[in-house]
């Protein structure tokens, strides 16, 4: 039997990067859009450039594709500087945002662009071609026009265009953008058979933190031009390295304190005449620093009476009560004004809601429940 | 009822601006000649009642249209008229082409501007653009000086009265009817198709021929028709710049109605060319179509 592997190439120092940033900046005119990115991404990755818009990350993969040239800094693909490299020359290929579909080209003719500039024997651009057409199940669709599909059809057809020179790494700029939730949500696991399958290597582009945290290997987070975090979707949602990076990942509570030294551990003084806040963490602040403690919603507990054996316990009042069908979130005000949300899952059909708007309750949560910030 | 009223309005319109006097030419094709005044026979006169209709009708003859057959100035001049207007939609074209992508390719804050620049002789009249280009084109004109002046040439050219002079003349009246609708579709193109083009393996000419070229299309089939169609039809043109050789079809019809008082011949000869231009007419309509339905 052989052991599981887990595929985390960015743990071992002896592999090799497809990608690599080497302190690479972009300028235009005094606006800095990438500032000093430093950046290894490697083969087969799924690999996510998650940020608000105007963040930068557009700049990253254009400059990857060609479409823009570094002000400083080398970009490497597989150990080679790609700076002299035109576009049409690369081994990459862009699903752009609005699919710049050809509008006077077929479905098959759209597909077979690409290949038809390497100059492919006939009868292979057409295996090719079908064959890519049936990646994307658009097989019945090769001789409509673009403007005679749907939207996800177009989708579609603009991933088997990308896809069909084999390129070595694939560039997707906000494939899912234009597509409905439900939609974009089934697509999102197409996307990510379909990099299995073929093997290539994707960077995407999204402000979406959902979809980059379901489909990518890895994500990095974006913000004016500099990478906050870049790591594994489950360590930027559980560890995340910044209070930027916690607030821009799901739902947070951010208390803010002064920070009182232990062993492996710290307390945190929040608000006045409140007990301390305790929190295991690996982060050693001087005593008095400021520190944030960031928690999930769901990872705080909500009662009527004060639990017993809980590391933190407040009490506050219920301001908000917020029914999404699966969860509920309770908005809570503490005693100092800040507000706390907790989350509880409706796992009963028909439960009574324990409390109601106004109601005293205490708020509960564990010392490893949350994480000690200082920045 | 008052939707009906509402597409009525177009409707009278072109009755009683196109169809009516249409009508009214088609009767006269059909007429004779005769010194009087109106120059032809016969007309109407209602007040004989129904035998006097019967009378007028019993006059009219296609002998006009077999006379324009037995002549072959007429098909002489029809042919060269469509010879020349086909040239200089083709050099409207290749003008036009560069300055509608070099507009369309411009900073957007400009484009407002060169807009302005191509409609700008529109502010003056045409027959004085024409006569300023007699100006520039004749022997001691300001073309010839200025190549005399650089010693490219040894004696001056002869351009203006030439065919050279009407395509010139052509050419630079019709360009922004060639130039506008170019520019309205490269405009509106999306830019990243051809970023798409050139990441898929096309160099930069290539893009231009793969994607540009096809997009623009519909643009370059309507220019050239909105070229085409009135520059057949061309008089002022031709009776200015060009010489006593230039035969378009415009100067005969003008020398048949007022030259020789012939109004049933002329009459015949704009029958026919009206008829000669419902082919692109239909053909561009058919063009527009397409594109409103490409569009949805």
């Amino acid at each position: 039997m052989t052991e599981p592997t887990v595929f985390a190439p960015w743990d071992d120092p002896d592999a090799k990067p497809l990608i690599r940033f080497q302190g690479v900046s972009k300028r235009f005119g005094s606006f800095t859009a990438i500032d000093d990115i430093d950046l290894d991404i490697f083969e087969k990755e799924f690999f996510a450039l998650l940020g608000p818009s105007g963040c930068g990350k557009t700049t990253l993969m254009r400059m990857l594709a060609g479409f823009e040239a570094p002000s400083d800094g080398m970009i490497m693909l597989d150990g080679q500087d790609i700076a002299p490299v035109p576009p049409n020359k690369r081994a990459t290929n862009m699903m752009f945002q609005s699919y710049a579909l050809f509008p006077h080209l077929s479905v098959f003719d759209n597909i077979a662009f690409g290949l038809r500039r390497d100059r492919l024997p006939p009868e292979q651009i057409r295996a090719r071609t079908e064959e890519m057409a049936a990646l994307v199940q658009l097989g019945k669709f090769t001789s409509r026009k673009p403007h005679q599909i749907s939207g996800g059809q177009r989708q579609r057809v603009a991933l088997a265009r990308a896809l069909a020179k084999a390129p070595k790494l694939l560039l997707l700029d906000e494939p899912l953008g234009a597509l409905d939730k439900k939609l974009r949500q089934e697509t999102q696991f197409e996307l990510m058979d379909i990099q299995e399958k073929t093997g290539t290597t994707f960077v995407i582009v999204t402000h979406d933190q959902e979809e980059a945290m379901t489909v990518a290997s890895r994500v990095a987070v974006m913000d004016h031009g500099k990478l906050i975090q870049v790591a594994t979707p489950d360590a930027i949602y559980e560890t995340p390295n910044s209070t930027y990076v916690a607030d821009f990942i799901g739902d947070v509570n951010i208390i803010k304190g002064r920070a009182t030294p232990g062993d492996g551990r710290v307390s945190i003084a929040w608000a006045e005449g409140q007990p301390d806040l305790t929190s295991q963490t690996a982060l050693n602040p001087a005593a008095g620093t400021e520190v944030f403690l960031a928690i999930r919603p769901e990872k705080v507990a909500i009662s009527a009476d004060k639990p017993a054996g809980r590391a933190n316990t407040v009490q506050g009042k219920v301001l908000d009560i917020a029914y999404l069908g699966n969860i509920s979130t309770y908005h809570v005000e503490l005693a100092g004004g800040q507000i706390i949300k907790a989350q509880t899952a409706n796992t009963d059909r028909i439960t009574r809601r324990d409390f109601t708007w106004e109601d005293r309750v205490w708020l509960s949560w564990t010392d490893t429940a949350g994480v000690v910030l200082d920045r | 009822m008052r939707r009906y009223a509402l597409i009525a309005v177009p409707y009278l319109w072109l009755l009683a601006l196109f169809l009516i006097p249409f009508l009214i030419v088609v009767k006269i094709s059909l007429s004779d000649t005769e010194v009087s005044i109106p120059p032809y026979t016969p007309t109407l006169d209602l007040s004989g009642g129904w035998q006097s209709v019967k009378d007028f009708f019993a006059a009219l003859d296609f002998e006009n249209f077999v006379f324009l057959t037995t002549d072959d100035l007429y098909w002489k001049a029809y042919l060269s008229s469509l010879k020349i207007a086909a040239i200089s939609t083709v050099l409207t074209l290749i003008v036009g082409y560069p300055i509608a992508y070099g507009m369309a390719r411009a900073e957007e804050s400009w484009r407002p501007t060169l807009l302005m620049l191509v409609i700008l002789p529109f502010w003056t009249s045409f027959l004085i653009r024409v006569y300023a280009w007699m100006g520039i084109l004749s022997n001691e004109g300001y073309l010839n000086q200025l190549l005399l002046s650089l010693g490219l040439i040894g004696e001056p050219l002869t351009i203006l009265n030439t065919n050279t002079a009407v395509y010139i003349g052509i050419v630079y009246t019709y360009l922004p009817f060639m130039i506008l609708p170019i520019y309205a579709t490269l405009e509106r193109m999306d830019g990243s198709l051809l970023e798409a083009a050139e990441d898929l393996g096309c160099s930069r000419s290539g893009a231009f021929w793969l994607v540009t070229m096809p997009l623009s299309r519909p643009g370059i089939i309507a220019g050239c028709f909105l070229v085409f169609i009135p520059s057949l039809g061309e008089f002022v043109i031709p009776s200015l710049l060009g010489g006593s050789r230039t035969l378009m079809i415009g100067k005969v019809l003008w020398e048949e109605f007022f030259s020789n008082r012939d109004w049933p011949v002329a009459s015949a000869v704009a029958v026919i060319l009206l008829l000669i231009l419902i082919i692109p007419i239909i053909l561009f309509q058919r063009n527009e179509q397409k594109q409103r339905e490409m569009d949805q």
